[in-house]
């Protein structure tokens, strides 16, 4: 029975793991229901801008207080996970700390994980406040009724579960070494001479405290075996939890971990206001201009102009809307959000990612998504939010990680024109004239240098 | 002395052709700046110191069409590629190499989206030509009636966020001896005037308020001298937005190009 913990660890993280492949595999093919297009050009730029924005995280900067805490949380997230190495040495082969014996460098370690985890308490402390007691405009938005309100309290919460625990296991375990350091708690030789440098020789009895984790011992009972079973749990609790909190990664906007990184390294680089050239277009005008040229094979499918559901979206944009932290700066931001029009460009993200999801579950049970009735446009998206938007790109401009809601926006009203004529008829009237007029006022083209002739 | 337009030759690129003449500049002139009577003085003033600089241009004339910008960004890519295809016939047939253009929307779509439909040109918003004209010392702006006067700059959507030029215009500005003030949301953070998009062409969606109010709020609050715009659609937009407020009297409206035809007494 001696390996039984060992064994139970590698059963759970071998489950975890699985699980979280499996549901991964499932975004991915979610993702590449998507239009196919390829994005190979400008790498070097790619990799710049994806170190720049993603990894160096300087869009978020435009805004101090929520960018300093969420690098907190991301450094410590992202740091505070070395440890996880050992946890996951320790579990498997039943040791204890084993990279201990790399002495001061070992403790250095620690209580340099320990200052993140105290800054991620703090970050997140501060994220709850913002979203539940100050109640920050974009937190309390119609957008996030419901599940993603709950989802970024939850992710929140089980982060400061993850800090605590964290901290509460050193707690308990640097009591435990100072009442017996080499016997019950079988850590290295070279941890103990640096923990001699550190705190003198009289450490045996002694505090073998990590610098934060210090200050939790008063809460802590003075029996060894408590200590060790809330050590125990603590590092259970600890692990077991990161291995749920990967699985929960899927069905939250906590995603955006994950894919932040390749969602900057695939977005737009071209200049903001150069909107996507409909290639199956240009065949049809060229027709249109030169009929001498050979008309299109007539066992070809026709083209669909614009998007209606997301299997017209291009995979980016699918990955666009997994990748949305539903953060909202760019509805803070958005001409038409600000002045009461329906239109939200998160809510745009929210949506096709909520259609993409029911999609997934029809492809898991085998049917074909695209049959029904519903769609993206329409039943998730509706025409009065398109219509709302000036194409102003403040949307896009604001997202820290280059989301582009924009290139939707545009590609559902491409669908709506194109397919449906379903412009408003006050568009439909401006397109008349620059029919007819070549202006898009009803302006006779003949007077069009008429303001040369005209003194003031 | 102030010029007279009509004092002025402005030739269109085919009387050029004929003479066997290639202008420095073709001068896209922008359906907004062809026929609408606020946008048409913008026109006139960026004629006036083309002329006053020595700059050899022309204009299209009446074989300019829309370059399809708004029917784009509406949705109607057919009309948008048709309009876009017969502008740059046009143009690749008078071997157009440079161009100017009096409006940040014909600026993007010709410098962005031309170029995949086989028109490739050097294309520059006019506050970007006259900072050009400034930097080769053939434009001199110094002082004027804008001396010490309170000035704020709109940041056109097209020519900032969409194309990156924020500075240009404010350049320009700089010269006249004024106090040049940002609005608390200016460059990449500056608000739409809410026009763009087809907007200018629709009535807006429902909401609480119209962008234009929100944006001459912005104004209104810094309580300037002029307002400085560089599109005749935010020149709409903030021209209505301020008089709406009643406030024509206090603050003006003006494009950079008709500040340095005051300022030089053009």
């Amino acid at each position: 029975m001696e390996y039984i913990d060992n064994i139970l660890f590698t059963i759970i993280l071998a489950a975890g793991i699985f699980l979280f492949a499996k549901n991964i595999k499932k975004v991915i093919r979610n993702i590449n229901v998507g239009r196919n297009i390829k994005v190979t050009d400008n790498i070097g730029e790619r990799w710049k801008t994806m170190t720049m924005v993603a990894l160096g995280q300087s869009k978020m900067m435009v805004r101090p207080v929520a960018g300093i805490m969420h690098i907190f949380i991301y450094v410590g997230f992202v740091i505070i996970n070395i440890e996880v190495v050992e946890i996951l040495i320790d579990g498997i082969f039943g040791t204890h700390r084993i990279l201990s014996f790399m002495g001061g460098f070992y403790y250095f370690l620690i209580s340099a994980f320990e200052v993140l985890a105290v800054l991620v308490l703090l970050a997140c402390v501060v994220f709850l406040a913002r979203r539940n007691i100050i109640k920050l405009k974009r937190f309390v938005n119609k957008d996030l009724e419901g599940w993603p309100k709950s989802d970024a309290n939850y992710i929140l919460f089980i982060e400061i579960l993850l800090m605590s625990a964290f901290l509460f296991m050193n707690a308990a375990d640097g009591v435990l070494m100072s009442f017996s350091f080499n016997e019950a708690m079988n850590v290295s030789k070279e941890f103990s001479i640096a923990a001699t440098k550190i705190f003198g020789d009289n450490h045996v009895g002694a505090a073998y405290y990590f610098p934060v984790s210090a200050w939790l011992t008063g809460f802590l009972p003075n029996s060894p075996e408590a200590l060790h079973l809330i050590e125990r749990f603590c590092w259970w609790f600890h692990i077991v939890g990161i291995l749920a909190f990967m699985n929960y990664l899927p069905y939250s906007k906590h995603i955006h971990i994950l894919l932040a990184f390749p969602n900057v390294f695939y977005s737009n680089l071209k200049s903001k206001g150069q909107f996507s050239n409909l290639e199956s277009v240009t065949n049809e005008v060229n027709l249109m201009m030169d009929p001498s040229l050979p008309p299109p094979p007539a066992d070809a499918a026709p083209p669909r102009f614009g998007a209606k559901d997301v299997n017209d979206l291009s995979w980016v944009q699918l990955m666009n809307a997994y990748s949305c932290t539903e953060c909202g700066r760019c509805s803070s931001v958005c001409p038409a959000n600000q002045t009461g029009k329906l239109l939200s460009p998160r809510k745009i993200m929210m949506s096709t990612r909520d259609r993409l999801e029911e999609v997934g579950k029809e492809l898991d049970l085998g049917k074909n998504p695209f049959e029904g009735e519903k769609s993206l446009l329409q039943d998730y998206i509706t025409p009065e939010e398109l219509w709302a938007c000036t194409t102003c790109n403040a949307c896009t401009e604001a997202c820290p990680i280059n989301i582009d809601p924009l290139s939707i926006i545009i590609d559902l009203r491409r669908y709506l024109v194109m397919e449906q004529s379903a412009a408003p008829a006050s568009l439909n009237g401006m397109f008349t004239n620059i029919e007819n007029n070549q202006a898009p006022w009803q302006f006779s083209p003949a007077d069009r240098l008429n303001w040369a002739k005209e003194n003031d | 002395m102030a010029t007279n337009i009509t004092d002025i030759k402005i030739n269109t690129m085919a009387e050029m052709a004929a003479k066997g003449e290639t202008p420095e500049v073709l001068f896209w002139v922008g359906c907004a700046g062809s026929f609408d009577d606020r946008a048409k003085k913008i026109t006139k003033a960026i004629v006036k110191i083309l002329h006053h600089c020595n700059v050899s241009f022309a204009v299209l004339g009446t074989e300019e069409s829309c370059t399809g910008d708004p029917a784009k960004r509406a949705g109607n890519e057919f009309l948008f590629q048709m309009q876009a295809m017969t502008n740059i016939q046009v143009m690749n047939a008078y071997q157009v190499k440079k161009i100017v253009t009096g409006c940040p929307h014909c600026f993007n779509t010709i410098k962005n989206e031309y170029p995949e439909l086989g028109g490739t040109y050097e294309v520059l918003h006019h506050s970007q030509f006259l900072q050009q004209l400034m930097e080769d010392g053939r434009l001199k702006i110094e002082g004027g009636e804008f001396k010490g006067k309170k000035i704020t700059f709109h940041d056109p959507c097209y020519l900032g966020r969409a194309n990156g030029e924020y500075e240009a215009p404010r350049n320009l500005l700089q010269k006249l001896d004024a106090e040049l003030s940002e609005m608390k949301r200016s460059r990449a953070n500056g608000l739409c005037c809410g026009a763009g998009g087809g907007q200018m062409f629709k009535e807006a969606e429902k909401g609480n308020k119209e962008v234009n109010i929100e944006r001459t709020d912005d104004v209104l609050e810094l309580k300037p001298d002029v307002v400085a715009v560089g599109c005749p659609f935010c020149m709409t937009m903030l021209k209505d937005g301020v008089k709406l407020n009643e406030k024509e009297n206090e603050i003006e409206v003006l494009d950079i190009s008709e500040m340095i035809m005051r300022a030089k007494d053009l």
